[in-house]
C-alpha cells in the first residue's frame, strides 16, 4: 500500500480513499505500472551483467527488484519473456542449487557463424578449437592432454600469449566463469589435475553438428569421416 | 501499432549492443547481413524504419537505439542507450568507485575546457586528489587507457576528449548536469564538446558543422552575431591555435 502511494506520488489520504472506490481494473493500473517498471529494471540489470557473461545470482536479481517485493516470480518470468521477444536472449537457470542464471543467445545460428558475433573474435576462435578438441576426444579431456594439444598450435599455457594473455587463466577462469567450459578437479591427484567438458553456455550457443562441421572443414574431410562423432552430432540435432 | 520484430531485428540489436558503438556504414552492412541470415524483407534505404521498429519495442524498457554524429569527422554512429538512468550505470558495473571518480573529474575538465580536450598531465594531477582513494599516476594512466579501449574517452597526442559513444549515451546526463557550461552546437543543436567558440558572442559549433557551414566562404562570419569568425577553419589552417588542429597541420 505505502509503495503504491509512493509510486504515484500521492500523499493526501483523500486521494488514496478515492482510489479504493475505483473499479478493479482502474485500481490495478498503478500496480501494473509498477510491475512494468520492475520488469524493465530487471531486464536492464540482466543486460548489463550479460555484457561480461558472468552468471547472475538470484540474490542480486532480488536486490534489483526490491527485497520485499512479493511478485518476484512473475517479474522474473516477464523479464525472461521480454528478453526473448525483444533481444532473442534466453534467461536460463544453470544451477538450481546455487540459483544462478545466464543469458543465452537464442537466435538460429547462421551457416558458418560459430559463436562469433562477439567483438572478441580471437578468443572465441580459441574457444571453438578447445570445444572441438573436447568433443572429438569423447566429450571430456584431461588438462594435460589439452595443454599438449594447444602447444601444437603454438599456444603455450605457461607463457603470456600476444592475443590471449594468460591462456591457462582464460580457459580455467574466464571461459569457466562464463559457463563455456566446465572445469572440474580430478579427486586425489597431486599435483591437481583437471577435467575439461563443455559448459551449459557452449551446449546452448553452439552444437556438436556445427563443431564437427568446423573440424571437417579444417581437415578438408566430410563430417561422416568421424563415424561415432557424426552419429552423436546427428542424434543431438534430431533431439 | 508497432511492427513486429523478426529475428533480423533481434540479431541487429544484439550486435549493436555488443559493439558499444557502430559506424553508420557498418550498421548498413549489418542491416543487410541480418536480413539475409533471417530471410526477411530487405531494402537498402529502409535502415531507419528497421531501427524504429526496434525502438518501438525498446521504448517500454526505457532504452533506445540512438544516432549521433562524430565530432571529429562528422560521420553518423549508432549506440543503444539507456534512457531511464541519469547516472553512469553501464559504467557503474564495470568500474570501481575510484575509477568512476577519475572519469567524472576527467569529464569535468573536458567539458569546462575551451576546446573540449583535457591534457593527460592535468588529468594525472587529479589522481592523488581523489576522495574515494588516492591513485598513483601509473595506475591512473592505466585506467585512462582502459577508458579509451572501452570507448568512453578518445585520445589524441596526449589530449583526451569524450568518445562519440560517450556523447551519444550521456548527452542527456551532460546537458542536465552541466547546464550552465555544456554548449549546444549552433548549427545542429546537439551537445558540442569539441567545438569552436565565437569570441564575440560565445556560441559554439562542431568542427564538422563549421566546415560545412563555412564551405566556400572567403570571409566567414558568425551565424549569430555576424562578426568575423575568429577561429581558424578546421582542416584549412597551417598553424592551429587549438590543440586539436595539430593532427590536421601534421597531415
Ligand atoms: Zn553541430
Ligand atoms: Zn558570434
Amino acid at each position: 500500500m505505502s509503495q503504491r502511494k509512493r509510486s504515484k506520488g500521492l500523499s493526501s489520504s483523500q486521494m488514496t480513499d478515492g482510489e479504493e472506490d475505483c473499479s478493479p481494473s482502474q485500481r490495478d493500473q498503478p500496480f501494473q505500472d509498477q510491475m512494468n517498471q520492475k520488469v524493465s529494471e530487471l531486464v536492464q540489470f540482466l543486460l548489463v551483467k550479460d555484457q561480461k557473461k558472468i552468471p547472475i545470482r538470484r540474490a542480486d536479481m532480488l536486490k534489483t527488484v526490491g527485497q520485499k517485493y512479493k511478485n518476484y516470480t512473475e517479474i522474473v518470468n516477464r523479464a525472461g519473456k521480454t528478453l526473448q521477444e525483444v533481444f532473442g536472449l534466453q534467461l536460463m537457470e544453470i544451477d538450481t542449487k546455487l540459483h544462478t542464471y545466464i543469458l543465452i543467445d537464442n537466435l538460429p545460428r547462421a551457416e558458418g557463424e560459430y559463436l562469433c558475433k562477439d567483438k572478441e573474435k580471437e578468443k572465441m576462435g580459441l574457444l571453438l578449437v578447445v570445444l572441438s578438441f573436447i568433443f572429438m576426444k569423447g566429450n571430456s579431456v584431461k588438462d594435460t592432454a589439452l595443454w599438449e594439444f594447444l602447444r601444437l598450435l603454438r599456444v603455450h599455457p605457461g607463457k603470456p600469449h600476444k592475443v590471449f594473455g594468460d591462456v591457462r587463466k582464460l580457459l580455467m577462469d574466464e571461459f569457466a566463469r562464463q559457463k563455456y567450459l566446465d572445469v572440474t578437479p580430478i579427486p586425489l591427484t597431486d599435483p591437481p589435475e583437471f577435467k575439461f567438458q563443455w559448459g551449459p553456455r557452449a551446449e546452448k550457443e553452439t552444437s556438436k553438428k556445427d563443431v564437427l562441421k568446423f573440424v571437417a572443414k579444417i581437415q578438408g574431410k566430410d563430417p561422416t569421416f568421424w563415424v561415432s562423432q557424426n552419429k552423436e552430432a546427428e542424434a543431438e540435432a534430431a533431439s | 501499432m508497432a511492427a513486429q520484430m523478426t529475428n533480423a531485428h533481434r540479431r541487429f540489436l544484439q550486435v549493436l549492443m555488443s559493439n558499444g558503438i557502430t559506424e553508420a556504414s557498418q550498421a548498413r552492412k549489418l542491416h543487410q547481413h541480418c536480413c539475409e541470415i533471417d530471410k526477411v524483407y530487405y531494402a537498402h534505404d529502409k535502415l531507419d524504419d528497421f531501427i524504429s521498429t526496434i525502438n518501438s519495442h525498446l521504448q517500454p524498457l526505457f532504452m533506445q537505439i540512438r544516432k549521433g554524429i562524430s565530432e571529429e569527422d562528422g560521420r553518423a554512429h549508432y549506440a543503444v542507450v539507456n534512457l531511464a538512468e541519469t547516472e553512469v550505470t553501464k559504467m557503474a558495473s564495470d568500474y570501481t568507485e575510484t575509477e568512476l571518480e577519475l572519469f567524472r573529474k576527467t569529464m569535468d575538465l573536458i567539458i569546462l575546457s575551451e576546446n573540449g580536450f583535457a591534457s593527460s598531465t592535468d588529468i594525472l594531477n587529479l589522481a592523488d586528489q581523489l576522495k574515494t582513494k588516492k591513485m598513483k599516476k601509473k595506475e591512473a594512466e592505466q585506467v585512462l587507457k582502459v577508458f579509451v579501449e572501452d570507448k568512453w574517452l578518445s585520445e589524441k597526442n596526449g589530449e583526451y576528449t569524450l568518445h562519440t559513444r560517450c556523447i551519444i549515451e550521456m548527452e542527456q546526463y551532460i546537458l542536465s548536469n552541466y547546464q550552465d557550461v555544456a554548449r549546444k552546437c549552433n548549427i545542429c543543436h546537439s551537445l558540442a564538446i569539441q567545438s569552436q567558440v565565437c569570441e564575440c558572442c560565445g556560441i559554439g559549433m562542431h568542427l564538422p558543422c563549421v566546415r560545412k557551414y563555412f564551405r566556400g566562404q572567403a570571409e566567414p562570419r558568425c551565424p549569430k552575431c555576424n562578426e568575423f569568425w575568429s577561429c581558424d577553419l578546421p582542416g584549412t589552417s597551417q598553424m592551429g591555435s587549438h590543440t586539436h588542429h595539430r593532427a590536421h597541420s601534421q597531415a
